[in-house]
């Protein structure tokens, strides 16, 4: 990468040491950062920086660093995941900012997504939305059908994988300026309602997880469509209008 | 110690079968009296809690992260192997039984690994039956790819995402269970030690990583499915929080550890960018199916292409030298990766390499030719039977775009070059651990009650593992497996009832963690736990990596136990034990990394050939390749834990026999 260059920054970062502290946004100054280096490698920089001088490292979330496990988060300059299109905040890199800048970093907010520490926020709403409906009720025996016996249009196929490439990170909901899950559950709704296997309990599926959602506390989808732009993965908002039209059907049966 | 592997008797096809039909059930009543703690939520352990649950026994799951669909299972890419022969070309479950073992050099067990080619193809029924959305040509059928070390198309796969998709169908079917109150979840909890009673495995203790609070969880059966312990280099291609501590805290109360030398070095992966970097990220070996793998003929080419005055677009056919077809005619570009991984590093050490970093570690990975071949018959398709180059050109890309889209928005992103435009540039990492805790057929290691599966034991994939078999074993492992033998043990504990956490076996080993927390928050060093982790890595690359030789191994020995005396007297954690602590949770980890270095280094000091990935430099011929020791060499090593110095730990040996497959120098020439 023989065009990286170093650049210093300015970072306003929220700290909050747990649940229940008030928070607030602190600064750092930090040099020599990489223009390879990744947006968490510039963090991971900090807290060596932080370390060094006996002070609190800040808390964020990571895993993969590869843009698929889902778990990094961070609202970025206002925007979640940061200001590149299309990009997990492990997945952004620091070519994409300026000598000089500086850079605000704050958690997902939501009302379902309290804070932990910092940067870290709780999202286990999602799984217990999965936990009430987002599975196919078959058990793990093995003693299925033959994987080929029931032909699945190429078409329907790669329409339930886009649904399916959801991380579940929860940008979505932190962008969204309702606190609406309809993106995530529309998401996971689709991928069964456009396979053969997930038919059977889609009227049930539908139902439990939209009731799931609705006491977390997410709130309700207006159609402003930000999900969308801000979706790492480019989850389509057609989703949602699949989901409405599998809770109206439903709902009238 | 006496290993006893527990392999049935019998012929080979029929081992699985006739042993699983006389294993010992539980009844279905007796089953809600029963506890099965399963640590660690990734394609094995999801999979083994589901199962465990479905079947009624009350199980409680534990992953570190914020929710166990986030295990590294999650960004497995290329595919799945199952001998299903849906392309017609010849695949059976004796071939992909024959293609592991050979593709492991002659270092697995046979029954194990035919048990996993037998249950392969269950696997894609039950994935398919679950909702996975596996790639489908336009007649509506599953479709397959090729990987490397075999000659047939066995890899189901979901785009570049395929460890994704099949995570999420464990992830729902444990959600199920989760949901009906069957399995009981626990995020963001490590598991800091194992709990023996009577020899027996009966719990675990758990730290609650957002409160700090220290947790007792007893059980009849602790399954440990942890995954990998790659990240003992630093860097490599598992996620942050890989770690190998519930395999080593196993390890230290009597587990054996096997094969811990054998390391899987991935060839293509986004080579390094600087000092900080902090993972390693792959690039699919399905790309080998379509990327030609080369480097320059000449030096000065490749020094004109480091010094950015050259571009590889600019070097004609003749002026590149694409090793692997020349080494390997029969398998190509599709050799097995430590093969291929090998043959970049010795272009490179002759000077060869095209990456302007400060090793000139690099090789290319180049598209060019299918996007003209895939191009042409997307034209042909199309009923274009005189396409334009320009057609051409633009029809292959996006063909590549299908295929591999994800990954090559990827790689742009983190090089910020296009892939579609010019080769990538790729080099080995250090991305699978063949090795781990040693286990015998039933995945029980020689600890009763605790059972090993996934990546976290040493089973099937001897010193190489071939590529897409890995979400194999795990799902094997979790769905096919385990609920069999762990039934069969529990059935002997029927009558136990449950276990009460007030036993003194319990207060003991939470006092000895909480011991080991408060030094290491009362330590009062001076360099953080990445300078350490940093260290040891260079360590292990540099003289347990892809070559390895007596004098290294001996020296790494010595400074890895050096650095771990410097470890515990200049470590500095911040923060105290009762919050949110990831400094701490590191420093634990790494503790046990450094152990473990020091072992991996023993036992491939002590493993005096070269098979598979393990490479000793004293033992190759004269083009190369690895020089196996068959008479010699022909057992697992399995290692006893002897207390705090490492250097004292005692070699056991399982003796491997081959009675169904003729032992043989493995070729891909």
């Amino acid at each position: 990468m023989s065009s990286a260059k170093n650049i210093n920054i300015n970072l306003k970062i929220w700290r909050q040491k747990n649940a229940q502290a008030k928070g607030s946004m602190e600064t750092y100054k930090l040099d020599n950062v990489s223009t390879a280096s990744s947006f968490l490698e510039m963090l991971d920089q900090l807290n060596e920086q932080l370390i060094n001088d006996k002070k609190s490292p800040v808390a964020f979330d990571h895993d993969c660093r590869e843009g698929i496990c889902g778990m990094c988060s961070l609202y970025i300059n206002g925007r979640a995941h940061g200001p590149e299109t299309g990009t997990t905040t492990c997945q952004l890199h620091m070519r994409k900012f300026k000598d000089g800048d500086t850079i605000y970093i704050e958690p997902f907010r939501s009302k379902a997504f309290p804070v932990v520490k910092d940067l870290v926020v709780d999202r286990s709403s999602f799984d217990r939305i999965q936990q009430a409906g987002g599975f196919v009720s078959v058990n793990t025996s093995g003693r299925t059908i033959d994987a080929n016996a029931t032909p699945i249009p190429k078409h329907d196929a790669d329409r339930a994988f886009e649904a399916a490439a959801c991380i579940g990170c929860g940008a979505c909901v932190a962008t969204c300026k309702n606190g609406s899950a309809m993106l995530f559950v529309g998401a996971k709704v689709s991928q069964y309602a456009l396979l053969p296997q997930g038919k059977v309990e889609a009227t049930q599926r539908v139902l439990n997880m939209v009731r799931q959602m609705d006491e977390e506390g997410f709130g309700n989808c207006t159609n402003t469509g930000a999900c969308e732009v801000e979706c790492p993965k480019g989850i389509s908002l057609e989703n949602i209008a699949r989901m409405n039209r599998e809770y109206l059907a439903a709902s009238l049966k | 110690m006496k290993l006893d592997s527990k392999i049935p008797a019998g012929p080979i096809s029929d081992k699985w079968t006739d042993y699983k039909d006389h294993l010992k059930l539980v009844a279905p009543n007796n089953r809600p009296k029963i506890d099965i703690i399963v640590v660690g939520t990734g394609l094995a352990g999801a999979s083994a809690a589901a199962s465990l649950g479905e079947m009624g026994y009350n199980v409680k799951a534990f992953c570190f992260q914020d929710s166990p669909r986030r295990a590294h299972s999650i960004a497995a890419q290329g595919g799945i192997n199952a001998a299903k022969n849906y392309q017609n070309d010849g695949d059976s479950t004796y071939r992909l039984f024959y293609d592991t073992i050979k593709g492991g050099d002659y270092r697995a067990r046979e029954a194990n690994v035919h048990r996993l080619a037998e249950v392969s193809a269950n696997i894609i029924d039950q994935c398919v039956a679950q909702g996975v959305p596996f790639a489908r040509d336009y007649g509506g059928m599953l479709d397959n790819r090729s990987f490397g070390g075999t000659q047939l198309q066995r890899t189901f796969y979901a785009a570049g995402q395929t460890g994704q998709q099949l995570l999420l169908g464990a992830y729902s079917a444990l959600s199920r269970q989760i949901g009906l109150g069957r399995v009981k979840m626990f995020n963001r909890h490590e598991m800091l030690d194992l709990v023996k009673v009577d020899g027996k495995a009966r719990g675990i203790i758990a730290r609650n990583l957002v409160t700090g609070e220290l947790e007792r969880h007893s059980a009849h059966a602790v399954v440990i499915a942890t995954g990998g312990y790659g990240n003992v280099y630093f860097l490599s291609t598992n996620a942050m929080g890989s770690n190998v501590t519930a395999g080593w805290k196993i390890h230290k109360k009597g587990a054996l550890f096997a094969n811990p030398c054998f390391v899987q070095i991935h060839p293509t992966c986004i080579p390094v960018h600087g000092v900080n970097q902090s993972k390693l990220t792959l690039m699919s070996e399905s790309l080998r199916n379509s990327g030609r793998i080369w480097v320059p003929k000449r030096k000065e080419d490749a020094e004109a292409i480091r010094a950015g005055k050259l571009k590889p677009t600019q070097l004609s056919e003749d002026d590149r030298d694409y090793f692997l077809e020349r080494r390997y005619p029969a398998f190509g570009n599709l050799v097995p990766r430590d093969v291929a991984s090998r043959a970049a590093k010795e272009r490179c050490d002759e000077g060869f390499g095209i990456e302007a970093n400060d090793t000139n570690e690099g090789v290319y990975l180049d598209f060019s030719t299918e996007i003209q071949s895939k191009g042409k018959q997307a034209a042909y398709a199309k009923g274009n039977h005189n396409p334009t180059p320009d057609e051409i050109t633009k029809l292959g890309k996006q063909w590549l775009e299908e295929k591999y889209g994800n990954l090559f928005a990827m790689y742009e992103k983190i090089t910020d070059e296009n892939p579609y435009e010019t080769p990538m540039k790729i080099y080995p990492a250090v991305h699978y651990t063949m090795g781990g805790v040693w286990v015998d057929y039933n995945l029980q290691s020689t600890i009763p009650g605790c059972f090993v599966a996934g990546e976290a034991n040493f089973s099937d994939h001897g010193a190489n593992r071939l590529g897409a078999s890995a979400l194999m074993q795990g799902l094997a492992d979790g769905y096919f497996v385990l609920p069999y033998t762990v039934s069969n043990y529990l059935a002997d504990e029927i009558r136990t009832g449950k276990i009460s956490t007030d036993l003194p076996e319990f207060a003991e080993a939470e006092k000895s963690v909480k011991d080991t927390i408060d030094k290491f928050l009362n330590n009062n060093g001076t360099k953080s736990v990445d300078h350490f982790h940093k260290r040891l890595g260079l360590i292990m690359w540099n003289k347990v990596g892809m070559a390895r030789n007596e004098k290294g191994l001996t020296e790494a020995i010595s400074e890895i136990a050096a650095l771990k005396e410097e470890f515990y007297k200049d470590v500095y954690v911040p923060g105290s034990s009762d919050e949110l602590n990831p400094e701490l949770e590191k420093a634990m980890r790494v503790a046990d990394f450094i152990d473990l270095g020091q072992l991996m280094a023993m036992d491939a000091l002590q493993r005096n050939e070269s098979c598979g990935g393990h490479f000793r430099e004293e033992y190759q011929d004269s083009e190369g390749e690895t020089l196996r020791d068959d008479e010699n060499f022909s057992f697992v090593s399995a290692w006893e834990y002897m207390g705090y110095d490492i250097s004292k730990e005692i070699l056991n040996k399982e003796e491997l026999k081959y009675e169904f497959i003729k032992i043989a120098a493995r070729n891909y020439k």
